[in-house]
């Protein structure tokens, strides 16, 4: 890459308000999580009935809950789970989604039906339902929760990727390259996939930050993560009771999973600006 | 046209087909024994091999498939285990709360998106657009169930407003359960709004910019008639399409916020049914709302081809 091209991605990066502000956010969430590893406020785990309820003060940032855990260290571990639960579900989409498009765009034919319409109805199975069915078969837990976003997100990548790669193959340049005698797998590696991963890129930011939502629901219904490990969704399933006694902690969960969400989305909106000018453009 | 629908019809029969198969491999084939996820890993032998004849699990898999499929077709579902009460009057009785539910929050959702859409729209890049849009944005990133546990501290517990969940029943009068689903519904629209809201605005302003619409003005129709007569019709065909996808979401959120409200609608009778081991009411109520989705997104696809005729031309 020429030094005049890297300069202006990076001036593109500077001038897009939401990657700077989506960056930022998303970079605090991976502080957190990284500090909480060896460093949390107070405890997330020690359950203390003597310190339950507490206010706001030094010692406990955001106070107790009814168990007498610190809320602020549960919410910065919590950040823990709720990104691996995203890295995963979005690496199964990704892995499997890609490979199956770029698949399809390469063979057509037989194998492209066959693939799409398998996608085609998938979508009748959003993530929740999928993991509702999961769930009663094996039990609730974490890894189960996170199979069925990572498969809810195949067709997801699947569709993409199959729909922007034959676009490319259509192009010139493939064609050329098709003349001089490369196969359908040297063209896929060396001409489709660099020019659609931007478009991948941006679709994984995106469903980055729907899988923490959908393990936030999950866990919420009591169905995902598990105690005692902390998590943002059950957070709330427990704080609701208290809605009464103390509001409060129905807030902060709920805070740290729209903040988490808000700062990826508008990452994914940044990345796709300065991905393709061209977009942003029209907009 | 009629080849068209032809066509879609095939395809929605053959994607129920397809959805009802995955459903009954992932509930009954692939747990081995669903006598024994109902009892548990402790039950008796002889309480296992009761309650196999009991459901007729020790068929072949193919009779039992055909035979929950036709079942199905004639309203006869069986007994729900753990209520012993025959499952379609629980469906029923839940539909009966989902449903409107669903309906009053798509509703909301639309009104929303256009009043929003339209006026960003109206006043592009001007202050109120730039903060709507700013807010939308906002509505997107945050997960429903909190909204709803929002509400509830807000127009339930401060200001006692609006109950803060249950549902009184449909024979205590509309209005009461009407103003006992506005909260769900609030929370479920407001997000869905958003993000309808952001492609309304975007695709008013795309039309705004086509050459039909520049003759339209340039012929002397005032900035109303255009668009009332070119832009919206042809700038809703978008919103239509992202109102089917986003259907499917409404109806998961659905399942997560019946059960902050305590409403006993299908989200709220799944779960039971999940703490319960009652797998069979599972297995339908998934079938249930996969059939939902399924049959939206085939209206969506006619529809999609009366607003736009040159759709049926490539018939995609």
């Amino acid at each position: 890459m020429s030094d005049t091209r890297s300069l202006s991605f990076l001036s593109r990066c500077r001038r897009s308000r939401s990657f700077m502000v989506g960056g930022i956010m998303t970079a605090f969430l991976l502080v957190c999580a990284a500090i909480s590893l060896f460093w949390t406020p107070g405890s997330a785990y020690d359950i203390t009935i003597a310190n339950r309820f507490l206010p706001p003060s030094a010692d406990h940032w955001l106070g107790t809950d009814r168990f007498g855990r610190d809320i602020a260290s549960m919410l910065m571990t919590g950040t823990q789970n709720s990104i691996v639960v995203a890295v995963v579900a979005v690496s199964i989409g990704l892995s499997m989604g890609v490979s199956l498009g770029l698949l399809a765009a390469a063979r057509r034919g037989w194998t492209e039906e066959i693939i799409m319409r398998l996608s085609d109805f998938s979508f009748a199975f959003p993530a929740i339902l999928s993991a509702i069915m999961l769930t009663a078969i094996f039990g609730p837990g974490g890894v189960n929760s996170i199979l069925a976003i990572g498969l809810y997100n195949i067709p997801v990548f699947a569709r993409l990727t199959r729909g922007s790669a034959n676009a490319i193959w259509a192009r010139e340049f493939v064609m050329a390259a098709r003349a001089s005698g490369k196969g359908r797998l040297r063209i896929t590696f060396e001409h489709i996939l660099p020019n659609i991963l931007s478009i991948i890129i941006v679709q994984a930011t995106i469903l980055f930050a729907i899988a923490i939502l959908a393990e936030a629901a999950l866990s919420y219904l009591g169905l995902g993560t598990q105690p005692p490990e902390p998590s943002w969704g059950r957070m709330l399933n427990e704080a609701q009771t208290l809605m009464f006694l103390d509001p409060m902690q129905a807030v902060y969960p709920g805070l740290a999973i729209a903040t988490a969400v808000f700062g990826l989305n508008l990452l994914g909106d940044g990345l796709r600006d300065i991905l393709d000018p061209r977009l942003s453009r029209k907009r | 046209m009629s080849v068209f629908i032809a066509k879609r019809v095939l395809t929605l029969i053959a994607t129920l087909i397809g959805a009802s198969m995955v459903i009954f491999l992932v509930m009954e084939i692939l747990p081995g024994d669903p006598a024994l996820v109902i009892l548990g890993v402790d039950a008796s032998d002889e309480a296992v091999r009761a309650l196999t004849k009991e459901l007729g699990l020790d068929r072949p898999p193919v009779e039992r498939y055909w035979s929950w499929i036709t079942g199905l077709l004639q309203g006869e579902l069986g007994n729900s285990y753990a209520y012993k009460v025959p499952i379609w009057e629980l469906i029923e009785g839940a539909m009966l709360i989902t449903l409107p539910l669903a309906v009053m929050s798509i509703a909301l959702s639309i009104v929303l998106a256009l009043v929003i859409g339209l006026y960003a729209a109206a006043n592009h890049n001007k202050a109120g657009d730039v903060t709507l849009m700013g807010i939308s944005q906002l509505g997107i990133s945050i997960p429903n169930f909190w909204l709803a546990i929002l509400l509830i501290i807000l127009f339930a517990i401060e200001l006692r407003w609006l109950p803060a969940g249950g549902f009184p029943g449909w024979d205590e009068g509309i209005l009461v359960c009407l103003k006992a689903l506005l909260l769900p519904s609030l929370a479920l629209a407001t997000v869905v709004g958003a993000i309808l809201a952001r492609i309304t605005r975007s695709s008013v302003l795309e039309v705004f910019r086509e050459d039909y619409v520049r003759t339209a003005r340039a012929k002397g129709l005032s900035q109303r008639a255009t668009l009332w007569r070119h832009v919206l019709r042809n700038a809703l065909i978008p919103v239509l399409t992202v109102t089917g996808i986003q259907f499917s979401a409404l109806l998961t959120g659905t399942v997560v916020v019946e059960n902050v409200f305590h409403i006993p609608g299908l989200g709220s009778l799944v779960l039971k049914a999940i703490n319960n081991r009652d797998t069979i009411v599972v297995e339908n109520v998934i079938l249930l709302l996969a059939t939902m989705v399924i049959t939206v997104n085939f209206i969506v696809d006619i529809l999609y081809a009366v607003v736009d005729p040159r759709l049926k031309a490539h018939d995609i």
